[in-house]
């Protein structure tokens, strides 16, 4: 079913770069060859959650290579960020090292630039830092509770909050609870995700290159140039016009390369040290380091009548953060825009929490929002059908949105599809179904 | 021992942009002497062949042949902004920003085309095949290259193109969750069958089939690429990856690809697929967003087939074999 006559557009056309990613030649940052090349490691928290006493980087500054060692004194711009800021998201509330306290263990307290990557590691294990360890929290409901250990003075409860003063993201579209009263069957169930890590095949870096003119060229692998060039200029307190980032092809990105965290502190590095600086994550940083995806817990209620009609939803939902806010405000919204699924229910309620923990701060991957609502969604789904007796296909296709109907966030629903994706995956897996569910479409609810 | 086999399925839709809109992307294309264009950008090839597609949608738009179309992108100095690679994004707003961008080059190159040709640019169309010519009359013609010399060395005249796209920000209310949150909705639905082993817990997902909705498809191959792969990662989610395997405590946190666990080739089944296109209203010649969907259907679907299986409802990720005997048995005590 083409769009229409086209000429190039639907053909299979090779990827362009498939023969040098097969061969290995196709150019990644780390390719980038430059004489005096320094490397920065950086000393990491051993602490999910403390008091941060003293930092002596006496050692590591008088170990073999090392050039410079940064803390946060050392920063000449902002202290703590979120990458956000621009769009309005705030406040800023991550340091770029730490200072008073760490929130989780593995956050960065200490870069140490070296000749070598082993004599930077080396260097980095020498930094001395005096802890006083602090009661720590994991769990998202654990961390809701009256009396529970504060992760950070921004959120006093332990979670975000948005306008208006409101706990979650919200979504109110007609009346749940008159709804409830009308249904058959109420269906309830809880949900829960863990985190997950994005596993790029390259790890997230960049090499800092300071040019003659007094800028820096940053070749990165960030899945977003600009905005981790005035992430990093932000950060630093420089005009963006003294960055250059260079990238654009990378290994893998899943939405584990937005974080902005190797670049601003190797820029400042290749700035004070007047040479160019690589840092790039280890596999263990990328694993423990790096955001994860957030796991999320899901509790939805569900009203339904004797004909499989849904005729209310209602949907809690905790999203962990981990220590610091990065994106996941705006993955919550986004948890919000997607309920109640591919379907049209005339009474949805939803509020979606981002939760502060004492774990790896998360942040963006592959269905950033999403992915949690849609698991969750599609197993109650099922539950739904063998309580009120039903076949799940019939259920979904008779809640099926389509064309023109409206959304719980007061959209009308445009380029409606569930329909006929549901009649094809069907028809694909032998299914069969009844005649007049056969024929239903997107277009209209005639059949049925 | 016993082996039991189970069916699930699940029904998803998937937002195409960033959440809420206000995330815009840039780009320049230009004719070189010889009648190649330059398509530069500041886009983020991730693997899932951006240049590819956008060389495509600039040859279309331009109605200029494949191959003489250079994508330019990843330099911050000379790539116009681009909001970045995520959010399912890619396709549908650099698309858009380079049908805006080839269109106004397009127009440029047909002016010089009709002033050598000494006719009237309406009259002109493009082979495709790097000619332009007179409608109805295609010994009337001039190459592109032709046109372009031309541009250069004898008119003065440049051939090149500005584009952007911009879905305007949205803003949510935040009382009532009233916004316009997405460019438009992919759908998709993926049956998996799958045989689990009672006795060690063990998952073999035998065989995934699905049905994903696109919108036009601007290459077949590189939108299997992404079902497939997003099958093989929606396998891994379903059954294996945590990065906190003792949720919600932080405790043996895997550091390396020997104690996170992902499924590797053995543990991948044949994935069939079957792709309907229904055309978007907005998106480059009717594509919608397909990079992020193609993991979130196997997920549930794999989850209700073993629930399936067992006669069991486990409700959390990932199902490992712990978790299929923990559920194995509580059903036994319920029994009982």
């Amino acid at each position: 079913m083409a769009v229409k006559d086209l000429k190039i557009v639907g053909q299979p056309v090779k990827l362009r770069d498939l023969d040098t990613h097969v061969t290995g030649e196709t150019v990644f940052y780390e390719d980038v060859r430059v004489p005096r090349l320094l490397h920065l490691k950086m000393h990491r928290s051993s602490y999910s959650h403390a008091k941060l006493l003293s930092i002596d980087t006496s050692a590591a500054q008088a170990s073999p290579g090392v050039v410079l060692v940064l803390t946060h004194e050392d920063l000449p711009g902002k202290k703590v960020y979120n990458a956000l800021v621009g769009a309005g998201v705030g406040p800023e509330d991550e340091p770029i090292l730490a200072f008073d306290k760490v929130r989780w263990k593995g956050e960065s307290v200490a870069a140490v630039i070296a000749e070598t990557p082993e004599q930077a590691d080396a260097a980095a294990a020498k930094v001395k830092v005096e802890y006083e360890e602090l009661p720590a929290v994991f769990d998202v409901e654990e961390a809701l509770k009256d009396g529970a250990p504060n992760v950070t003075a921004h959120w006093p409860n332990n979670h975000y909050i948005y306008p208006d003063d409101h706990k979650g993201a919200q979504v109110r579209f007609g009346d749940v609870e008159k709804a409830f009263a009308e249904a058959d069957h109420i269906v309830e169930d809880s949900y829960q995700t863990q985190p997950i890590e994005q596993a790029p095949m390259e790890t997230n870096g960049c090499i800092a290159v300071p040019e003659g003119d007094g800028r820096i060229t940053v070749y990165s692998n960030t899945q977003a140039l600009q905005f981790s060039l005035d992430t990093a200029a932000g950060i630093l307190d420089m005009p963006a016009n003294k960055l250059r980032f260079v990238g654009g092809t990378v290994g893998g990105g899943f939405g584990g390369k937005v974080d902005i965290m190797p670049e601003p502190i190797t820029t400042l590095a290749a700035l004070r040290t007047g040479r160019p600086v690589k840092f790039k994550y280890t596999r263990d940083e990328e694993m423990r380091v790096s955001s994860s995806r957030s796991a999320w817990r899901v509790y939805i209620k569900d009203g339904i009548m004797n004909d499989g009609r849904i005729i209310a939803r209602k949907v809690t939902t905790y999203q962990d953060s981990g220590a610091y806010l990065r994106f996941s405000s705006y993955a919550s919204m986004k948890h919000c825009g997607h309920m109640p699924g591919p379907y049209s229910i005339p009474n949805v309620w939803v509020d979606s929490v981002v939760v502060f923990t004492n774990r790896t701060p998360s942040n963006a991957m592959r269905g950033f929002g999403v992915m949690a609502g849609s698991f969750a969604l599609e197993v109650q789904m099922d539950k739904i059908a063998e309580t009120i007796g039903m076949d799940p296909w019939e259920l979904r296709l008779i809640n099926a949105y389509r064309e023109g109907d409206m959304k719980s966030h007061l959209k009308p629903v445009e380029d409606a599809g569930m329909v006929e994706t549901i009649l094809s995956a069907a028809k694909l897996a032998g299914k069969e179904l009844p005649a007049n569910f056969q024929n239903m479409s997107s277009l209209d609810r005639k059949a049925g | 021992m016993t082996k039991l086999r189970g069916t699930g399925f699940a029904a998803v839709n998937y937002p195409t942009g960033m959440h809420l809109g206000g995330d815009p992307t840039q780009s320049l294309v230009h004719a070189t002497t010889s009648g190649n264009f330059v398509v530069t950008m500041s886009s983020v090839d991730l693997g899932q062949g951006l240049k590819t597609i956008l060389a495509q949608i600039a040859a279309e738009a331009l109605g200029v042949p494949y191959e003489t179309v250079i994508v330019d992108t990843g330099d911050t100095d000379t790539g116009p902004h681009c909001t970045g690679t995520f959010a399912s994004r890619t396709t549908h707003r650099a698309g858009n920003a380079v049908i805006m961008a080839a269109t106004e080059a397009r127009k440029a190159m047909l002016e010089v085309a009709a002033e050598k040709l000494e006719v009237s640019v309406e009259d002109l169309e493009t082979d495709g095949q790097g000619n332009i010519h007179v409608v109805g009359v295609e010994e009337k013609s001039i190459s592109v290259a032709e046109t372009a010399g031309a541009a250069h060395f004898e008119l003065g005249k440049t051939i090149s193109g500005r584009g952007i796209y911009l879905k305007p920000p949205s803003p949510m209310d935040p009382d009532t969750g009233e916004s316009d949150p997405d460019s438009t909705q992919a759908h998709a639905c993926t049956v998996a069958d799958v045989e689990v082993d009672t006795e060690t817990g063990d998952v073999q997902v035998l065989g995934i089939k699905s049905a994903y909705e696109v919108g036009q498809q601007v290459n077949p191959e590189l939108v299997k690429g992404q079902i497939v792969g997003g099958a093989w990662m929606g396998i891994g989610h379903t059954l294996q990856e945590t990065t906190a395997p003792y949720y919600p405590a932080i405790d043996h946190a895997p550091k390396d690809f020997q104690s996170y666990m992902m499924p590797g080739a053995a543990d991948m089944c044949e994935v069939e697929c079957e792709v309907l296109e229904i055309a978007s209203r907005n998106g480059p010649f009717g594509a919608k967003g397909v990079g992020e969907m193609v993991t979130n259907s196997p997920i549930p679907a794999i989850v209700n087939a073993i629930n399936n299986a067992l006669g069991v409802r486990i409700t959390q990720i990932p199902v490992t074999p712990e978790v299929i005997l923990r559920a194995l048995d509580e059903k036994a005590a319920n029994s009982a």
